[in-house]
């Protein structure tokens, strides 16, 4: 049996980590995950998980280790943020490239310059298309949970790519909520062992890790690749299903919040969706039919599904936490906007940037954002496609 | 050591069909490292940095390694095998490998000096069990020969290229050495191929050592440097018995020079025959050559010096 317990989410992910007890862990400190490899390293002076982890000089080697780790036979995880995920990039590709299945705990954060060391998603949406399988967790909870299952769904044979689960910055990873961890037994039986492919310290059987692949066959290689990080789409369903059974907390691809019949409809991912949550309540409560879908899964982007779940909308308002870099609207803004193109609705869609850098992203901000689909839905008129939340003065 | 006829036997590690240019002394290396290696006592793991000798060796779908061997990028072989020998430790304590297992991260100077260098003092820092053999060849001769922090001052390459106002590279070799000593490991070591059996009991020493240890190999580039395939070995023994590349050896913090030329050749021997120095012989640079020699010179004495003082 679980019980609840009142920690931070650096305490869920480290716990999630000292249950799974990957053999080895190579991390190197960077606010806002900084407590999760510090309280590993406790649990492991005091005796409670059988983990080696390699103090590294660096993200980069943080990567490059856990990879050749991995490569060699074993389970492996880390963590980090920020700068230190941007660190990691060429290694990122490497480790998915290379079919390893590695996870990590990403703590969202901002990216310098200027310098900032708070929550945005700079980080994972900068690294969305290193072929990592990525999801977005809401709480403590959800991280958790999602670090447990993401070692099974990495592993899949079918998968057999690294995945990492995002948690905000300081929002979830340092602030206290309550939770439910369960048994170190119950996760290590959900789980199960580890059986590595080709493991490189098999000598019987000595294999080539890492060759280069010129270009009649580097295509291939990327192709094949891709069929692994699709298949995760099935994979992180029935695994959610699977932990739903074993520990009374079912996971899909995304979460629809009072969706059904919804017709202005927020989209968004991580702690931002417990605020619309709250606000989508408070809105309902006064007849009106407003609904969040919440990301889960972000890569693969299970489009079909989040395009099938839209399908109600008169107006949609897409939230990224991160700026829209040049591009027509930010990364989930684009991906949803180009889900819908294939599908009848023509519902009206704008998109926000909100919460840069750890501006907070509070009721009333939530409240402007239904106001607006709610005058764009009255109206028929779209008078900004793009605008920030909670920014100081008008954005254009 | 074994008599050569039965070193010819043992089991080759780096076998036949990889793309090397002819003269590339990368495979000799390779090949005096394997047999100098008690393979009936251990096994051999290697991670290589991207280079010359990854990507002729490791070309999909064929391979010519024999044992197990990854590449994951260029400036962290020393990362990728302390992640493999961590692993190795934690399944080793598990009961799931049971094999005694040695391992050997190959990188060149330019994943040594240069970008690969954090990685190589935060591996060695933390103490991880493996060899790091640098194939030293003085530039980043994969992409085209271009300059190193492992350049010889004065050596002309396509970025320190000689011209008219210029002589090559202005700045005198970076000592790897001294650094790699100042993490205070084991055993460090110069070596060069032309000296194989100095070579192959420095490497079975370094992979009988508890902790890291690491090894500078002279590596002869026939390409770059500009000199005939079937010279390489002669250019070696040239570097050694000009003490451009003394061959030493630090155990413990003492160090053992473990060839002294009987007639220390003057550096104009090294320089001639190599198409990287040919300008030094035109009028006008006759200081660089001097300034060459003077450096050579003062590096040769202080590691008679130390040895004469016991350092
Ligand atoms: C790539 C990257 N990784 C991690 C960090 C987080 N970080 C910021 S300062 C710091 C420690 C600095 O230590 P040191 O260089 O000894 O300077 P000190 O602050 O102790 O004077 C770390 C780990 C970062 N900013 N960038």
């Amino acid at each position: 049996m679980g019980k609840k317990v009142a920690l931070t989410g650096n305490e869920a992910a480290a716990h999630a980590i000292r249950q799974i007890e990957p053999d080895v862990i190579a991390a190197f400190p960077i606010t806002p995950s900084t407590p999760i490899p510090q309280a590993v390293a406790q649990f492991i002076a005091d005796g409670e998980m059988d983990t080696e982890l390699v103090t590294v000089e660096s993200e980069h080697s943080a990567m490059s280790a856990c990879i050749g780790a991995a490569a060699a036979g074993g389970r492996v995880m880390t963590a980090t943020s920020a700068n230190g995920y941007a660190l990691m990039w060429e290694m990122l590709y490497i480790a998915s490239g290379m079919r390893l299945p590695i996870v990590m705990a990403v703590v969202a954060r901002a990216l310098s310059a200027p310098l900032n060391i708070h929550g945005d998603h700079s980080d994972i949406m900068g690294g969305r298309d290193t072929g990592w399988i990525q999801i977005i967790a809401e709480n403590s909870q959800e991280a958790y949970d999602g670090l447990i299952q993401a070692v099974k769904i990495a592993e899949n044979k079918d998968v057999m790519t690294p995945a990492l689960v995002a948690m905000d910055g300081f929002n979830i990873s340092h602030a206290i909520e309550i939770w439910e961890m369960e048994d170190d037994k119950a996760v290590k039986d959900f789980i199960g062992e580890y059986k590595p492919l080709f493991p490189l310290l098999n000598t019987d059987d000595p294999v080539t890790h890492g060759a280069w692949a010129p270009p009649n066959w580097y295509f291939e290689h990327k192709m094949s690749q891709l069929k692994g990080l699709l298949a995760a789409k099935d994979v992180v369903a029935k695994v959610g299903k699977e932990f739903g059974e074993v520990f009374g907390r079912e996971y899909g691809l995304y979460e629809a919040y009072k969706l059904d019949d919804a017709e202005l409809v927020i989209v968004a991912a991580g702690s931002v969706c417990g605020t619309t949550k709250d606000v989508v309540d408070k809105l309902r409560e006064e007849g009106q039919k407003v609904g969040l879908l919440k990301i889960r899964l972000f890569r693969p982007f299970p489009y079909k599904e989040l395009a099938d779940a839209l399908q109600s909308a008169k107006a949609i308002a897409i939230l990224d936490r991160v700026s829209p870099a040049g591009a027509q609207g930010g990364p989930l803004f684009n991906e949803i906007r180009s889900a819908l193109y294939d599908t009848p609705t023509r519902a009206p869609i704008i998109n926000y940037t909100y919460g840069l850098g750890g501006r907070d992203t509070q009721p009333i901000h939530i409240n402007s954002v239904f106001d607006r689909l709610k005058k764009i839905v009255e109206t028929g008129k779209i008078e900004k496609q793009f605008d920030c939340l909670n920014l100081r003065g008008e954005w254009r | 050591m074994a008599l050569l006829n039965e070193l010819a036997k043992k089991k080759e590690g780096l076998v036949s069909g990889h793309r090397l240019c002819p003269g590339c002394t990368h495979s000799v290396i390779m090949r005096q490292v394997f047999a100098a290696a008690d393979t009936d006592k251990y096994d051999i793991v290697i991670a290589a940095a991207t280079g010359c000798f990854e990507v002729s060796t490791g070309l999909y779908p064929y391979t010519s390694w024999n044992v197990p061997w990854i590449h994951t990028a260029f400036e962290n072989a020393a990362s990728t095998i302390a992640g493999v020998e961590t692993m190795y430790r934690v399944l080793k304590r598990k009961g799931k490998v049971k094999k005694d297992i040695r391992f050997i991260a190959i990188a060149s100077d330019g994943g040594t000096y240069d970008i690969g260098l954090q990685a190589l003092s935060g591996a060695i820092e933390r103490g991880h069990q493996f060899l790091y053999i640098c194939n030293d060849n003085n530039a980043y001769q994969n992409t085209g020969n271009q300059r190193s922090s492992a350049t010889p001052f004065g050596g002309s390459t396509t970025t320190s290229p000689n011209g008219k106002v210029k002589f090559g590279k202005e700045q005198p070799r970076k000592d790897i050495m001294s650094i790699i000593e100042g993490h205070h490991l084991p055993y460090a070591a110069q070596a060069s191929p032309s000296n194989w059996r100095d070579l192959m009991n420095k490497v079975k020493k370094a992979l009988d050592v508890n902790g890291p240890t690491y090894i500078n190999v002279i590596e002869p580039c026939t390409t770059g440097w500009g000199f005939p395939p079937e010279k390489a070995i002669e250019i070696a023994q040239l570097a050694v018995d000009t003490c451009v590349w003394p061959l030493y050896e630090v155990e413990n913090g003492k160090i053992k020079i473990n060839y002294k030329p009987q007639k220390k050749l003057p550096v104009v021997e090294y320089l001639k025959p190599q198409r990287r120095f040919a300008h030094l012989f035109k009028k006008g640079n006759e200081h660089v050559i001097e300034e060459f020699q003077r450096q050579v010179d003062e590096q040769w004495e202080w590691l008679l010096k130390r040895e004469e003082c016991g350092l």
